[in-house]
């Protein structure tokens, strides 16, 4: 039986065997026909119109993307930058990776909307320092459209410039968040800062900034030519509106990106569009949206994954990052992994975010190690209830939640390695 | 017009493409400062790895003290301060990763190639390192040497890539 079948929107074009992202491939296929229709507007039109979209963030808060650009000072004499989000790190997700290898122009085109209804002149994308490749289409792509007039001066005879460059990272999940991000890209360690100001309001150089994410952006051409009503048509109108990839890895058949309407059971994604458990084996548990985000079980097969019904199921959309795990998988062994990342990607300013995931990292290594104590879970929950909501950025609360999480669902993996000492699943 | 003074142009440990390149990223920013990283990089690439006197020049160029370009380029892993081997293998213990068999193969290339996580082989060829998620989960158990991906990998899958990579030489 085949999944069902969706209308795609952002990998619309890579469903043809051999299409490779160039400019002349994506302007056969109607690319580049969004952006003359924005520059027909108002500035303002073009907001209200991604408004009316219901158009969501895709980077992982999901943030109403019309609405955040209506903060922007209006003042036309005040410098504006946009950033895009291309580092990609939250564990679980590898979308941007693909679009950015494989579908640079949409980001482009994408881009410059953005530019356009803020009043920015100038644009950096932000692209994590692993995607070599990713870069280096991405650059390719960003001189193709310099020389076709989709970036530059009086940008297709509308009056309006453009300048987008690539900054690439250099390695560190944090350069993600977006100030963190903001600080990296002002050549400092990327460190986040304090909001308010929101970047909207006080960003890149001080300066009033858009920071949208590469998956996001690649959603507004299409919204442009299609129009907002026919996008929040999609999905769950009016707060869940349009398409996402969900990345789907793990235990599945069939990993992969998968561009799908929002609101679809997260069964329908495990087992029909990823192909089901591989082996046949039983589902265990999944990270419903990257690895900051609170984890599912079995119970859980019929949430709608949009961003509302997951966040009413006690977790978070997040990123679209969807792990599965098996009947072999041991809780403890997640853990330990989840934690081991937030302690290495903690940067380190704020104490209990600093210290907290480095001794949740600790006490979860220990217990996976079967040197555990009965009182380790009690004072690991205590841990992270001090980590949350008291730090300059949310990484503290996002190694926090899905922590908790995993003892609430899955207690009896911990106690069973504190109290037996080994894993009962043997987990390599 | 006279004679110039005989002092160190700038960036004059790079190739003057390089040198040139650095100065025009640089005038894409209102800061001098934010071409630290990207300046970093291209040092990074010419050299293998961030020398001293690199960071020096670097610093200089961009107005910095040398301090706050080593205190800065130390935030980020990608960076390097020791020369490291030829091939640069990655690999992802992230949970994707983890879930499908990354531990055994990390500790295969351990016993392979003689070293730790985070060392260089004696011959100075591999060095081998342990990353965090590097989105290729759909491709998990995956790895980068170079920064080219390379999924789905065994055992014996990694020990034919270095194989390859060893005769490449
Ligand atoms: C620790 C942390 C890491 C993040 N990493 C990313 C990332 O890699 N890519 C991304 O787009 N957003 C990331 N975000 C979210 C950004 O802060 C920001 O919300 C997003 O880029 C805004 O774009 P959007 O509104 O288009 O989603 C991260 C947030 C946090 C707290």
């Amino acid at each position: 039986m085949s999944a069902p079948a969706y209308e795609k929107v952002i990998l619309r074009n890579l469903q043809d065997p051999g299409y490779r992202g160039t400019l002349a491939e994506y302007r056969a296929r109607g690319g580049y026909s969004g952006l003359p229709k924005a520059l027909q507007l108002q500035p303002q039109e073009v907001i209200d119109l991604v408004k009316q979209s219901g158009l969501r963030g895709r980077g992982g808060a999901g943030f109403p993307t019309g609405l955040k650009w209506d903060f922007v000072p209006k003042d036309l004499a005040l410098t504006k930058y946009v950033a895009i989000n291309g580092d990609e790190g939250e564990p679980g997700t590898f979308k941007d990776r693909q679009l950015l290898e494989q579908e640079p122009h949409p980001i482009i085109e994408g881009t410059v909307i953005t530019a356009y209804a803020i009043g920015a002149h100038v644009a950096y994308i932000y692209v994590r320092g692993e995607f070599v490749e990713g870069a280096k289409v991405f650059q390719r792509a960003l001189e193709e459209a310099y020389a076709a007039g989709f970036l530059g001066k009086n940008i297709l005879g509308s009056g309006f410039d453009l300048d987008f460059y690539m900054h690439r990272g250099a390695g560190a999940y944090i350069c993600g968040e977006e100030t963190g991000l903001l600080e990296s890209l002002e050549g400092k360690r990327g460190q986040p800062r304090l909001k308010p100001p929101f970047p909207a309001v006080k960003g890149l150089f001080g300066k009033p900034t858009v920071v949208n994410n590469v998956e996001t952006v690649s959603n507004l051409p299409p919204i442009l030519v299609g129009g907002p009503e026919w996008y929040a048509g999609i999905g769950v109108p009016p707060k869940n509106t349009g398409t996402r990839i969900f990345s789907i890895s793990g235990h599945v058949e069939r990993p992969g990106n998968y561009e799908l309407p929002l609101g679809l059971p997260l069964r329908e994604l495990i087992f029909e569009h990823a192909g089901g458990i591989r082996g046949g084996r039983q589902l265990k548990a999944v990270i419903p949206g990257g690895a900051s985000s609170p984890i599912f079980t079995p119970a859980h097969l019929d949430v709608k994954m949009d961003f509302d019904s997951v966040a009413a199921a006690g977790s978070m959309a997040g990123s679209g990052g969807v792990v599965v795990m098996d009947e072999t998988t041991c809780l403890v062994r997640v853990a330990r992994v989840i934690a081991h990342f937030f302690a290495h990607e903690s940067c380190g300013q704020c104490t209990q975010c600093r210290e907290g995931t480095a001794w949740l990292h600790k006490m979860l290594t220990r217990i996976d190690e079967g040197k555990g104590r009965p009182e380790d879970l009690e004072v690991i929950l205590d841990v992270c209830d001090n980590m949350k909501g008291k730090t300059i950025c949310v990484l503290s609360d996002a190694a926090a939640m899905p922590i908790e999480s995993y003892i609430k669902h899955f207690r009896d993996d911990f106690e069973h390695h504190i109290r037996g000492g080994a894993c009962p699943t043997g987990m390599a | 017009m006279g004679v110039a003074p005989a002092a160190t142009p700038p960036l004059a440990g790079f190739r003057p493409e390089t040198r040139e390149f650095m100065a025009q990223i640089v005038s894409r920013y209102p800061t001098r400062r934010a071409g630290l990283l990207p300046l970093l990089s291209l040092a990074q690439e010419e050299h293998g790895y961030l020398t001293v006197e690199a960071m020096e020049q670097i610093a200089a160029f961009l107005g910095l003290s040398p301090t706050e370009v080593y205190e800065t380029a130390s935030f980020y892993t990608l960076l390097h301060f020791r020369p490291i081997g030829e091939h640069l293998v990655q690999v992802c213990t992230n949970l994707s990763c983890a879930l499908l068999g990354a531990r055994p193969v990390v500790e295969h290339l351990k016993q392979r190639l003689g070293v730790r996580e985070g060392e260089t082989t004696a011959d100075g060829l591999f060095t081998l390192e342990t990353v965090e998620c590097i989105a290729a989960c759909g491709g998990a158990p995956a790895l980068q040497v170079n920064g080219r991906y390379y999924e789905r990998m065994t055992p014996s899958a990694a020990d034919a890539l270095l194989d390859r990579l060893a005769g490449e030489r």
